[in-house]
């Protein structure tokens, strides 16, 4: 499912946050945000996923506004991996898992046979099955995260939002999970827009790139096209060497320390 | 592996729990309508009910009629009352903890209490105490009008949650608070000799309870507990975050004001009938948790009974066990305050 950004503009109070953005996230690709602290990207997908609305401007889903549909509707379309995961209750993991059924299940009704199946299936991919009993209060922040993952795997969406989903995970489970992203893109044409810091990750799995600054959209489009020592410098300020790195089997980044 | 795990909701666990608190809440009536003044046996209890002469008090020395009137005229009322006060000060802690994040959030937080309080003072002070609703309905008028405007210094369009947010609310509701505490303050100090009144009223009490005072009171929480259990699944996914919630196709805004009003005209109208009760909001949500765990949809009926059954005994203590009648009130904050800090210090050392 394609998601659309009409000439959005959103102001925090006073403060401008985005500027004019236009941009489009078609359906499996994997999408990565990159830019400095404070330049939007949280902002943006707080819009896309309905949490915020645009002062000026349209997010459309297929073909209708974000904003006309349901929070049910939305939440059946869109899931969203947020940047930090802190609860003051102690529910266990799999419930926490479980709510991911929610915007699938009637008010009423009882988890049915497939949303059972569905949450024991995606705890045992994203590997926190052993902390199945365990209260959320308990885990550790990278556990927390994958949790919040599972979570939002569970929503089973055509679209994923990460918003630096994997800022306390270690290298295993990142590209684990991020390899389940892609996966899911490949397989069953998902939309995936993360937000990441590092650049390399990005660099590593996106098939497109979209750079924020300030609030405007700097540069977007074919990951190997706009991953340019040019763009680097002036989105984030830092000179850089980008070139292909057979390893990794992409672009790659370098800095060096000054 | 995979299937070992059990994902379902073990409802019937809750239901079984259910049962047993239901029949330890007919039991405690039963035994609290026995105890008092007259003991009057349970067993003779039924024989009273059915008009069958009984031979009940010390030495039978008092008339059958006098019995019925006891039972059925003063302690009936009084218990059920009670009971129901305590249940809807439970629903209400689980409402507000959830809502604003926070297990040691309780129905006052918001500042109801002092709202209705402040009512209550003024209906007292003005001495329109002489007839039965004027106290009573002062104090709830008083109690709304806080809430409203909690809820409006709170409130801003732009927000997700409609500025409904934890800081927000707790933030407006001691500012709110502490300006109707002086408020309190001032009525006392130009109340003269009513002042007494004003004191013995916020402290809290159920004597002389009066049938329709029950009715009234049931009617909100039946009402209120409803709501409650309605939205329950909605309140478990806010409990765990603004954005969590909203992702997970939850109307934060609507649900949020929905529970808030819920939760603070539960409070509005158990202050309203009774004065203040502290402690029950806190304390018995907080208690449940450890037996439920955080699922508000088994956490609500649960807290609802084990509410009327230990304010109940409470209230049963105070009538019936100690020489002299203490304020309800003073009672449960003398129980649950260090109960409380029993807790609390027993789940920091667990960390």
């Amino acid at each position: 499912m394609d998601i659309c950004l009409e000439h959005i503009d959103f102001f925090h109070g006073n403060t401008r946050v985005l500027t004019d953005i236009c941009c489009c996230f078609s359906s499996g690709r994997f999408h990565a945000v990159l830019g400095p602290n404070g330049s939007g990207k949280t902002t943006l997908l707080d819009l896309i996923c309905g949490f915020r609305t645009p002062k000026h401007g349209r997010v459309l889903l297929a073909d209708t506004s974000v904003n006309a549909l349901s929070r049910r509707t939305v939440a059946q379309n869109i899931s969203l991996v947020s940047q930090n995961y802190e609860v003051n209750f102690p529910f266990q993991v799999k419930e926490v898992v479980m709510m991911g059924r929610h915007p699938h299940i009637d008010r009423f009704a009882r988890p049915s046979r497939h949303d059972r199946d569905q949450v024991n299936h995606v705890m045992e991919i994203t590997g926190i099955t052993h902390l199945a009993d365990r209260p959320v209060t308990h885990l550790s922040g990278g556990e927390k995260q994958r949790c919040a993952f599972a979570r939002a795997l569970c929503q089973d969406t055509p679209v994923l939002l990460l918003d630096e989903a994997f800022s306390n995970m270690d290298i295993h489970h990142t590209f684990h999970l991020m390899g389940l992203v892609k996966q899911a893109v490949k397989e069953k044409g998902k939309t995936v827009i993360a937000v990441l810091h590092d650049v390399n990750l990005a660099a590593g799995f996106s098939h497109e790139l979209l750079f924020l600054k300030q609030g405007r959209i700097m540069a977007m489009g074919d990951t190997r096209t706009v991953l340019t020592q040019k763009n680097i410098e002036t989105v984030f300020n830092v000179t850089s060497k980008v070139e292909y790195n057979a390893y990794v089997q992409a672009m790659q980044v370098y800095f060096r320390p000054s | 592996m995979f299937s070992s795990i059990s994902v379902a909701i073990p409802r019937g666990k809750t239901g079984y729990l259910v049962v047993l608190f239901s029949f330890t809440l007919l039991g405690s009536v039963l035994m609290s309508l026995s105890m008092g003044y007259i003991n009057i046996p349970i067993p003779d209890i039924a024989g009273i009910t059915l008009g069958l002469p009984v031979s009940a008090g010390a030495d039978g020395a008092f008339e059958l009629e006098t019995l019925k009137a006891v039972l059925f005229d003063i302690r009936l009322p009084r218990i059920l009352t009670c009971a129901a006060v305590g249940a809807a000060l439970a629903v209400s802690g689980v409402l507000f903890q959830g809502i604003l994040l926070n297990p040691l959030a309780d129905p006052y937080t918001l500042g109801v209490s002092a709202g209705a309080a402040f009512g209550a003072s003024i209906a007292i002070l003005l001495n329109l105490s002489a007839t039965l609703v004027s106290v009573p309905g002062f104090a709830f008028a008083g109690g709304c009008a806080t809430l409203f405007l909690v809820l409006f210094l709170s409130y801003s369009p732009g927000n997700p949650a409609g500025g409904l947010s934890s800081n927000n609310l707790i933030l407006s509701g001691i500012i709110v608070a502490a300006i109707l505490s002086a408020g309190i303050s001032f009525l006392k100090f130009i109340a003269d000799e009513q002042v007494s009144v004003i004191i013995f009223w916020l402290m809290g009490s159920f004597a002389s309870k009066t049938w329709p005072q029950f009715f009234l009171m049931t009617v909100f929480l039946i009402l209120g507990f409803s709501v409650a259990i309605f939205f329950a699944r909605d309140l478990n996914l806010i409990s765990t975050g603004d954005r969590a919630a909203i992702s997970l196709g939850v109307d934060l805004k609507k649900v949020t004001l929905i529970l808030l009003i819920t939760g603070s005209m539960l409070a509005a109208v158990s202050v309203a009938i009774s004065g203040i009760i502290g402690f029950v909001g806190l304390l018995i949500p907080h208690m449940v948790r450890f037996l439920t765990g955080p699922d508000n949809r088994k956490l609500l009926p649960i807290s609802a009974l084990t509410g009327a059954i230990l304010l109940l005994w409470a209230d049963t203590i105070t009538r019936a066990v100690l020489p002299h009648e203490i304020p309800i009130g003073v009672l449960t904050a003398l129980i649950g305050g260090p109960v409380f800090c029993w807790i609390f210090k027993k789940t920091r050392q667990s960390h």
